[in-house]
């Protein structure tokens, strides 16, 4: 079996295409207010968080090792995969067109949103309609990003997080710092301690034992299903074929909120649409396996517009631009569409297990945040951008692409947005100590005198032969690195001196001897 | 006249596409599909998965399918159940508690008060240890009822276990509500360590037909 299509034609829309808009500047989460570096530099510091994360990674890893090593057929379903998601971003118009049909037809309504601001306004004025004053919430990512429950708070409606992590993180006034395991940042004894000042009639005598704790969050949220009338969740996915929607989730919590209330309200990005019913069989194996190591995941929850009798009787999907057909103009970084949100890849990232979720400043850390982020927003909104610095958060190692399930070559993206960076910066001071550099190069008279001079560097190395501290521009490289000092001697000095004749004599005479060619032989 | 939301999202996907010139793609299909095993393989390797999610699993066989339920029940202290309006009123023949038949009208809270929930299942995926739930069916019931209660007892013919996840996706109805199960609800959201029994039912309990 196998589909090829084309891409999709316009018959509507005459004359030049236009690059679409990023989301726009300023609203939601996706873009920190600092560079990675220096955020990362205070993150760093935090030894409990670096305690936390490098535990919990490594947990994880050897799970999704074991989980996906048992399926022989593991490469092939990443191939298909990929290219199932590349073949729906190519024809991502008439299947968002298919998609909405069939969502109406089960008598459900869509509704477009060009970017999270409208995004917002749209489940605001949804939630009013239902005459509630409060709502519950599904673990979503495209809420996160456009700060959906910022903005129901300002029009004073009440949004409470249902699944744990985001629990935790919402009492603590916090920001989520994973994609699967949003408090992957807190340790039990920080989780009773929030729980403790911030959940009402909370036992205080509740102790750090992670049952227990789940327990608490059990408790105070249970009388929240039973009564409240409306819920908002995302979507792991959207089938174009037959308007399914599906939650994937391991609490019950997402059961709760897809099953309890009289109205369901779901944002989905566009690019989480699937062309088939059928390509479930793929998804549903790589993201659990991928996601949280496990064989398959507690719970999912599939729902085709409204059912009469069981669940929600009003149901609203909210089509989720904001920057994503940015990403998709772009050939290269569009791949970072692709991505299922499973988080395999902060699991394996040697930068995000030290500095964690929060340095990365969006909604979306780790590899693919740094990739995913600056195509959605953008990495040049305003002067000296923080998402400007994401693409080189990252030692270019490889690991993440390995591990994505959907084989999203995240260096090679990487490495395309800094070249787009490069490009868009102008003159930099790196840009001239290149442009001088090649100069130097080119000419030997010229090489061999700045080879001398960086002999004088040795003076300023410490007694262990290394330069901790670079003079500006060059101090943004040693801020984090030592540099090691020059050698006293060029090799070219060394090789014209007494001392360089000599040895490669000595080597001509040692090669001689052991030669087998008679003819060399003397 | 200004577009729409909807124009201008469509108009941006294609502009985009047009931009970015992607290359037509085929979708390879090679990872495993039609797989089947003999019965005994398919029901070690189901059982086996499901008490890796700490599921309880029991078998019976159409004969002894009430006096296993009637067991489980008893050992769980279930003392009022709830059933779908379609489940086989035999099953529950060795049974002496309370038994409440669900409707659509029941609200929520009445369903808190239940001990348990006795359901059958539409199919299911031994190689992960899923049972697939439609919620259209008349003796699996609305989504609600096996989500509220602490015990949730699932009956499972093995004729309808499949091997693989391809193989079970393709018996379900994509309109029905469907819900996949793979063990008692869980957590790991507390320094990754998995916790049993959140905001689903605490207990899963399968209850395997051999016979059917």
């Amino acid at each position: 079996m196998s589909s090829s299509t084309g891409r999709a034609t316009n018959d509507t829309f005459l004359g030049m295409p236009a690059v679409p808009p990023r989301s726009p500047y300023g609203t939601g989460h996706l873009r920190g207010e600092r560079t990675f570096p220096r955020a990362a530099h205070d993150e760093l510091g935090n030894e409990q968080l670096r305690r936390n994360l490098g535990k919990a990674t490594h947990s994880i890893r050897a799970k999704r090792l074991a989980v996906t090593g048992e399926l022989p057929d593991w490469e092939q379903l990443r191939d298909t995969g990929s290219a199932i998601k590349t073949d729906t971003m190519n024809r991502l118009p008439e299947l968002l067109e298919e998609l909405e049909r069939k969502v109406t037809e089960r008598g459900g309504t869509v509704h477009w949103a060009r970017d999270g601001v409208e995004a917002n306004e749209i489940v605001t004025r949804l939630v009013r309609d239902t005459g509630s004053d409060e709502i519950l919430k599904v673990k979503s990512m495209a809420t996160q990003e456009i700060g959906l429950n910022e903005h129901l708070e300002s029009q004073g409606i009440a949004a409470l997080e249902t699944d744990l992590a985001e629990l935790i993180v919402q009492l603590a006034d916090d920001r989520p710092s994973h994609i699967l395991v949003p408090a992957i940042h807190r340790n039990r004894d920080e989780i009773r301690e929030i729980f403790l000042r911030h959940i009402p009639g909370v036992d205080p005598a509740l102790d750090a034992d992670p049952a227990r704790l789940a327990a608490a969050a059990r408790a105070f949220l249970r009388e929240k299903f039973m009564t409240t009338k409306v819920a908002v969740s995302g979507a792991n996915f959207g089938i174009a074929e037959t308007g399914t929607l599906a939650v994937v989730e391991s609490e019950g919590n997402g059961r709760m909120c897809l099953t309890l209330p009289e109205t369901l309200i779901t944002v989905m990005g566009i690019e989480k649409v699937l062309p088939r019913f059928q390509d479930l069989e793929v998804f549903l194996q790589l993201l659990p396996r991928s996601s949280t190591g496990e064989r398959m995941n507690p719970y999912t929850s599939l729902w085709t517009g409204v059912t009469p009798g069981d669940g929600p009787q009003e149901f609203h999907l909210v089509l989720l631009d904001n920057g994503r057909t940015a990403a998709l103009a772009d050939r290269i970084g569009r791949a970072a569409l692709n991505c299922i949100r499973c988080s395999a890849c902060l699991n394996v990232c040697p930068v995000y297990e030290r500095t964690g979720g929060h340095a990365y400043g969006s909604t979306y850390p780790g590899p693919i945040g740094a990739v995913l982020t600056p195509q959605l927003a953008g990495m040049h909104g305003a002067k000296g951008d923080p998402n400007s610095s994401l693409p080189y958060a990252s030692s270019l190692c490889g690991a993440c692409f390995d591990a994505c399930p959907v084989k999203i070559d995240i260096p090679s993206l990487l490495v395309e947005l800094r070249h787009q960076h490069t490009e868009q910066a102008g003159t930099t001071a790196e840009k001239l100590a290149m442009k001088a550099a090649a100069t130097v190069m080119k000419q030997t008279g010229l090489f061999t005198t700045a080879q001398k001079a960086a002999g004088l560097g040795r003076v300023l190395a410490g007694r262990d032969g290394t330069l901790s501290r670079l003079p500006p521009p060059l101090s943004g490289w040693s801020d984090s690195r030592d540099t090691p000092a020059p050698p006293q001697q060029t090799f070219r000095s060394w090789f014209a001196s007494a001392e360089g004749a000599a040895a490669m004599r000595a080597a001509a005479d040692e090669g001689a001897r052991h030669t087998d060619d008679p003819q060399e032989a003397s | 006249m200004t577009a729409t939301a909807r124009e201008t999202v469509l108009r941006r996907v294609r502009d985009a596409l047009s931009l970015s010139d992607g290359p037509a793609v085929t979708v390879p299909r090679a990872y495993r599909t039609g797989r089947s095993l003999p019965d005994e393989e398919r029901l070690a390797l189901f059982v086996d998965r499901l008490v890796d999610y700490r599921a309880q699993v029991r078998t019976c066989t159409a004969a002894t399918t009430a006096a296993v339920l009637a067991e489980v029940l008893r050992e769980h202290g279930a003392q009022k159940i709830g059933i779908p309006p379609g489940l086989d009123p035999a099953w529950l023949a060795g049974y002496d508690g309370e038994t409440v038949t669900d409707s659509a009208d029941v609200p929520a809270p009445r369903l808190d008060v239940l001990d348990g929930v006795v359901t059958a299942s539409a199919v299911s995926c031994a190689e992960t240890g899923t049972i697939f739930l439609d919620g259209a069916a008349a003796d699996q019931g609305r989504r609600a009822l096996t989500l509220v209660p602490d015990l949730h007892l699932c009956v499972v013919d093995l004729s309808s276990v499949r091997t693989g996840v391809p193989e079970a996706v393709a018996q379900l109805t994509p309109e029905h509500p469907i819900t996949l199960i793979s063990g008692p609800s869980a957590t790991s959201d507390i320094e990754l360590e998995r916790v049993e029994g959140v905001h689903g039912p605490r207990t899963l309990a399968v209850v395997i037909r051999t016979d059917r």
